[in-house]
């Protein structure tokens, strides 16, 4: 064989495309895994539609997001009229009476829409939902593919820009957090279990946000020179250490995001009270 | 553990067709699915069409899907396997088939010839290279690549999609890209080529949907998506994607 | 007539390692049309298992090394039977060759200040084996792999056509170099893939074909070493020269059988690593030999101390040559104090942290992990002696590498001999590649060059004999009536192949004894007879029985080489090692031994047991160079040379 392409010249067999191809070994099954594939893309589709649903329920009802001195991360920033008062909270009513739906589709669009971008999610989702491919070695049933090479998935390249965005809504879910240290009735230095909730949440949300790829990036993957960098790489390389836990990082902030909503739900609709600590 | 009898299915077949073809075969302690094969070769079918030269990991020649999964031969170990359990090895099913475990890999050797080489920097004799060890860091990881195929052969882009081909040069070549962008010396920039938006127009980086097959395969453990692929991507928006980026780059120009 | 396709070009390299790839490289540069042919797939050559580094004198860790430094170890080592020119040649140009391969990309590892970082080796005064990690020889091959592309890529944009003047033939595998009366004319080749014969023709064949390790049963080395360019070479009539001098690493895996053999490197012991026995000694003091005791550590405080403070302190005993280190764990196996599973212990685990066992070898990590369960950075790994370089080879001219008495014929790399003289230093085989390589393609381009407007022609007899002779083993089962000798059933090549294996590995292994080396003679030629009736089965398209049964005459010639070779010196040096004759003998110093064909006319009938196929001849070497010479110390000289040398 030289280093060429030229295929030989034995009559093909006629046969469809992708690995059943002609010239390819004939092998009529779509693929030879013994090991059960299919697990890892159906957890994780159910694992999403999951949060999905969930959190369509929550991003729509427009009630019981508050409950001093909590606000559902699904609700911060509050940007509109008809959001419930907050001491001091992040809500500031920038769209007015118009705005007639809840108040968190107008905020929730940025976090869905960095995790939506997210190099994690888009394969997860493209495995768990597109089946493209469902598992590795395993045939896709579509018949042609193009990836992110057109619209609209030519679009997941504005991910750093949702990052930045991110950025913000963490600013102000940490913010929500530090709020989280007062009492039902704003007084400071009070710690209930939210708070806890709160904490965990804040911390897993930086870690995601942090370990985004796009933030490597930024922080210094661009660099051709890390030796004229320091600061940069070394900025680079702790970045980098969360990477490597990108996935596990994307699915505890998503669990706890969800269980902080799910924990002031639970405290505003008075299904439970909030534990004092202190 | 002792020897037993394993049952293995081997393809054998050529272009014009074939299929698995069932062998009963003495295994021992310590044995890898390459043994067997070799076993095989020499006790039942003597033509039984197999590469491999060093058998040790390191060549990337044994490359083949043992119970559907890329994988190379000579690091797959019989313990991992059930006694009972039948194991099935086919050729890489990416590739058009030659002869039974023996793949046409050439269009890996075509997209190799698409990448532009190294650049050297001009004015810079051999003896005077200075680089640091944190920069070539990134690269060295990628030159760790033995070119097993196994990325190209599990990558669904060109798998399931034949048509692809042409326009896709596969993970460790877009690996390869990688690798000069960040090679510390490499002066293409200087020399007029762009190689952040080459990976996107000419090498179909844009193809690549990031779900990681190709980091899963890799017998070197090289992290070809967290490391290569998707640093590449977030250079090519850099050049294509990010207007901020480009402002600042026009304006810096402006001032140089 | 047999019916093959043609090609003319100017200059053939058979083999793409570091060798073949450098040459390659270097005739294309030169203006020569070069077309490159190799066994296995483009890249896959054996130079990627080398793993400790490229040894070569840049001083970049030490600033006292230079080129004769590095000429002194390679003599020493080689027990000053080395080709002094070409250890001169070598220690003077790797250097160069070194800094060329980083502008052609490669990525070395690096020292504080930025330039190359040389590491430790077996036998080397100074830190000197440039590398990276463990995986040097890999990043050689890819570096002179990207090179042709690169080269290629230029004659695209100049030609339309990337193979216009660099072409690789992969997969595909030479069985003849063909000759115009005394001169090279081509060679004759068959594609694995097809099975199809072709001719190139060329008036310049640089072969670079490397060992012939596959010959042994236990080796650290591929598939591909069946010693097909030695063979080659005898069979046009070039001799080779040395061919008892076969190194064994000392350290190859023992367990479990399946990879036995495999390479462990020698940077585990140059970056800390210790051997000791079942009784936890660290043996290797006990083996320092009376030409090396005053530069090796005579405690283990002294030798531990060193890896900090080399220059206040001796080098650990661990750092011998090759051939004394493997001799050692030898003996103690064989006196009842190796490891279960007949070898010796080889300990990093309590000398480094995990961490930097990881970092520093990181695929000796990976392959005891994978292969064996044996996590290395936590209990010690068992080794023992596998066969691993021929120093012998084909006799060449030191500073054209062209093969002697065959104009045309050039060599380079493990295939060429009398560079590493009776034992090859570690790291020394891919600075010889690049060195040897560069001048064998230098050479063997201005060679063609000059022969334009009188090329050499391709004798259609010949072309129809090779063909032949490759077609041969599919006719065995006939009875192999009229060409093959009479009688008897069709051999399975794989069956003739392991006896062959056995046979060298038991009676012209690492210890050698006069009666054994006999009996293996006898059963060379037995086994040559039968291999006559290698049979195969199925048709040419890559059929591996068939290209091993055309593989088994290479490895039959090649061995008796070995063993003839081993048989006529009288005393052990280096890679060869005679329990009859223990020690090494100043008259035996500058001896060459010449293997020719005995029938270079009916090399393809040599079917007679008795008589054999191959002739010795003694040859006295040149003296060394007065200015090299003076290199050494006296009483340095004294262990070596015979008398009159000293006083000439």
């Amino acid at each position: 064989m030289a280093t060429g392409t030229e295929p030989p010249d034995t009559e093909p067999h006629p046969r469809g495309g992708g690995v059943r191809s002609p010239r390819r070994a004939a092998i009529a099954a779509p693929h030879l895994r013994t090991d059960r594939w299919w697990l890892a893309p159906a957890g994780t589709a159910a694992g999403l539609l999951a949060f999905v649903v969930y959190s369509t329920w929550r991003a729509f009802a427009d009630a019981d997001y508050y409950a001093a001195p909590y606000v559902s991360p699904f609700y911060s920033p509050c940007l509109a009229e008809r959001c419930a008062p907050m001491r001091s909270g992040p809500n500031w009513e920038i769209f007015g009476p118009w705005w007639g739906i809840s108040p968190a589709i107008i905020i929730l669009i940025f976090p869905l829409g960095f995790r939506l971008t997210c190099y994690y999610y888009r394969k997860a989702y493209y495995r768990g939902f597109w089946a493209s491919p469902p598992a590795c070695a395993v045939a896709e049933p579509h018949r042609t593919y193009t990836g992110e090479t057109r619209f609209p998935l030519i679009l997941q390249n504005v991910h750093r820009y949702f990052f930045y965005a991110a950025l913000l809504v963490a600013l102000v879910l940490t913010y929500d957090t530090v709020l989280a240290f007062r009492d039902e009735h704003y007084a400071w230095g009070h710690m209930g279990l939210g708070t806890l909730v709160f904490s965990a949440n804040i911390v897993l949300i930086w870690a995601y946000t942090l370990s985004c790829h796009s933030c490597r990036h930024i922080v210094g993957g661009k660099l051709k020179h890390f030796s004229r960098h320091p600061v940069r790489y070394r900025a680079w390389r702790w970045v980098g250490r969360l990477n490597a836990r990108h996935m596990q990082l994307a699915w505890a902030s998503l669990i706890s995001v969800a269980l902080a909503d799910l924990y002031v739900y639970l405290v505003a609709s008075g299904a439970f009270d909030d534990p004092r600590l202190f | 553990m002792s020897g037993y009898q394993a049952r293995f299915q081997v393809w054998r077949g050529d272009a014009a067709g074939g299929g698995l073809t069932d062998f009963t075969v003495e295994v021992n302690e310590g044995e890898v699915v390459l043994d067997i094969i070799h076993r095989i070769q020499a006790t039942q079918a003597p033509d039984l069409a197999v590469r491999w030269n060093c058998k040790a990991g390191k060549c990337g020649s044994c490359s083949a899907e043992i119970n559907g999964r890329p994988r190379l031969m000579c690091m797959t170990r019989m313990s991992v396997f059930t006694r009972g359990e039948t194991v099935t090895v086919t050729p890489l099913r990416t590739f058009p088939v030659v002869r039974d475990l023996v793949t046409d890999v050439g269009f890996n050797y075509t997209k190799a010839r698409e990448v532009p080489a190294f650049v050297p920097p001009p004015g810079l004799g051999p003896g005077e290279y200075r680089m640091m060890q944190e920069d070539v860091d990134r690269p060295q990881e990628f030159r760790k690549c033995i070119e097993c195929f196994l990325c190209q052969d599990t990558c669904h882009v060109v798998r399931d999609h034949e048509e692809n081909k042409t326009a896709f040069a596969g993970p460790r070549y877009l690996m390869r890209v990688a690798e000069l962008d960040m090679h510390p010396l490499d002066a293409a920039a200087e020399a007029g080529l762009d190689r952040k938006s080459t990976a996107q127009d000419e090498h179909g980086l844009g193809y690549c949907n990031i779900t990681k097959c190709c980091t899963e395969v890799c017998p070197e453990g090289i992290k070809i998506t967290d490391n290569a692929l998707i640093p590449l991507k977030e250079r090519a928006v850099d050049r294509k994607y990010d207007p901020l980026v480009w402002l600042g780059t026009k304006i810096r120009r402006r001032r140089d | 007539m047999t019916v093959v396709d043609r090609q003319e070009w100017d200059v053939v390299v058979v083999g793409a390692g570091g060798a073949g790839l450098r040459a390659a490289v270097e005739a294309r540069e030169r203006g020569a049309r070069t077309a490159v042919i190799c066994k296995s797939l483009f890249g896959k050559a054996h130079t990627v298992m080398a793993e400790g580094g490229i040894a070569a004198a840049m001083g970049n860790a030490n600033e006292r090394d230079d080129w004769k430094v590095h000429f002194r170890d390679t003599l020493r080592g080689g027990k000053f039977l080395n080709q002094w020119r070409m250890a001169e040649l070598h220690a003077r140009e790797a250097p160069d060759r070194v800094w060329e391969l980083e502008t052609w990309g490669a990525l070395f590892d690096r020292t504080k200040d930025g330039r190359i970082s040389q590491r430790n080796f077996g036998g080397h005064e100074y830190p000197r084996l440039a590398h990276v990690g463990d995986r040097t020889g890999l990043e050689l091959i890819r570096t002179l792999q990207q090179k042709v592309v690169a080269l290629q890529q230029e004659d695209h944009r100049e030609t339309g056509d990337y193979e216009s003047r660099l072409k690789v033939f992969q997969e595909c595998t030479v069985t003849r170099v063909l000759k115009d009366g005394s001169r090279v004319s081509g060679v004759f080749a068959y594609e694995r893939e097809s099975g199809r014969f072709f001719v190139l023709e060329a008036p310049a064949v640089v072969l670079a074909t490397g060992g012939i390790g596959k010959s042994f049963k236990v080796t650290s080395n591929s598939w591909e070493y069946t010693g097909d360019g030695h063979a080659l070479a005898l069979l046009a009539g070039a001799p080779l020269l040395n061919m008892e001098f076969v190194q064994f690493h000392p350290t190859g895996m023992v367990w479990p059988p399946s990879v036995k053999g495999i390479l462990v490197t020698e940077s585990v012991r140059g970056d800390g690593g210790v051997l000791r026995n079942s009784d936890g000694e660290r043996f290797m003091f006990r083996y320092v030999p009376d030409v090396f005791k005053e530069k090796y550590a005579e405690t283990e405080a002294e030798a531990d101390r060193w890896y900090d403070d080399p220059d206040g302190n001796r080098r650990p005993p661990e750092l011998l040559p090759r051939d004394e280190v493997a001799r050692a764990i030898n003996t103690e196996v064989k006196e009842g104090r190796g490891s279960p599973h007949g070898g010796v212990f080889l300990d990093v685990s309590t000398r480094m942290p995990a961490e930097v066992v990881k970092r520093r070898l990181p695929s000796m990590y990976h392959q005891f992990k994978e292969l064996a369960d044996v996590d290395i950075t936590a209990e010690a790994m068992e080794v023992g002696p596998t066969c691993h370089y021929v120093m012998g080879g084909i006799a060449v001219d030191s500073d054209t590498a062209a093969a002697r008495g065959v104009p045309g014929l050039y060599a380079a790399g493990e295939v060429a001999g009398g560079m590493h003289g009776s034992n090859r230093l570690g790291g020394n085989s891919l600075s010889d590649l690049l060195v040897f390589g560069r001048r064998a393609g230098w050479h063997a381009a201005e060679y063609a060059t000059a022969t334009r407007g009188a090329r050499p022609r391709v004798d259609d007899t010949q072309v129809d004999l090779a063909a032949a002779e490759a077609l041969r083993p599919f006719s065995a089962e006939a009875g192999a009536g009229a060409t093959g000798p009479a009688g008897g059933p069709p051999e399975n090549p794989y069956s003739v192949h392991q006896e062959l294996q056995q046979t060298m590995n038991d009676l012209v292994g690492i210890i050698r004894r006069e009666a054994e080396m006999k009996q293996a003679l006898e059963k060379l030629a037995e086994l040559r007879v039968r291999a006559r009736r290698a049979g195969v089965e199925g048709h040419r398209q890559f059929n591996p029985g068939w290209h091993l049964a055309l593989d088994l005459r290479n490895m039959l010639l090649v061995s008796e080489c070995v063993a003839r070779a081993a048989l006529e010196r009288t005393e052990s040096r280096g890679g060869h090692t005679r329990e009859d004759h223990p020690s090494m003998d100043r008259r035996w110093r500058n001896i060459n031994l010449l293997c020719r064909l005995t029938d270079p006319t009916g090399g393809l009938e040599a079917t007679d047991p008795v008589r054999g196929q191959i002739a010795l001849e003694r040859e006295t070497t040149d003296p060394i160079r007065p200015d090299l010479l003076a290199l050494f110390e006296k009483e340095e000289l004294v262990k070596y040379l015979a008398e009159e040398e000293l006083y000439e």
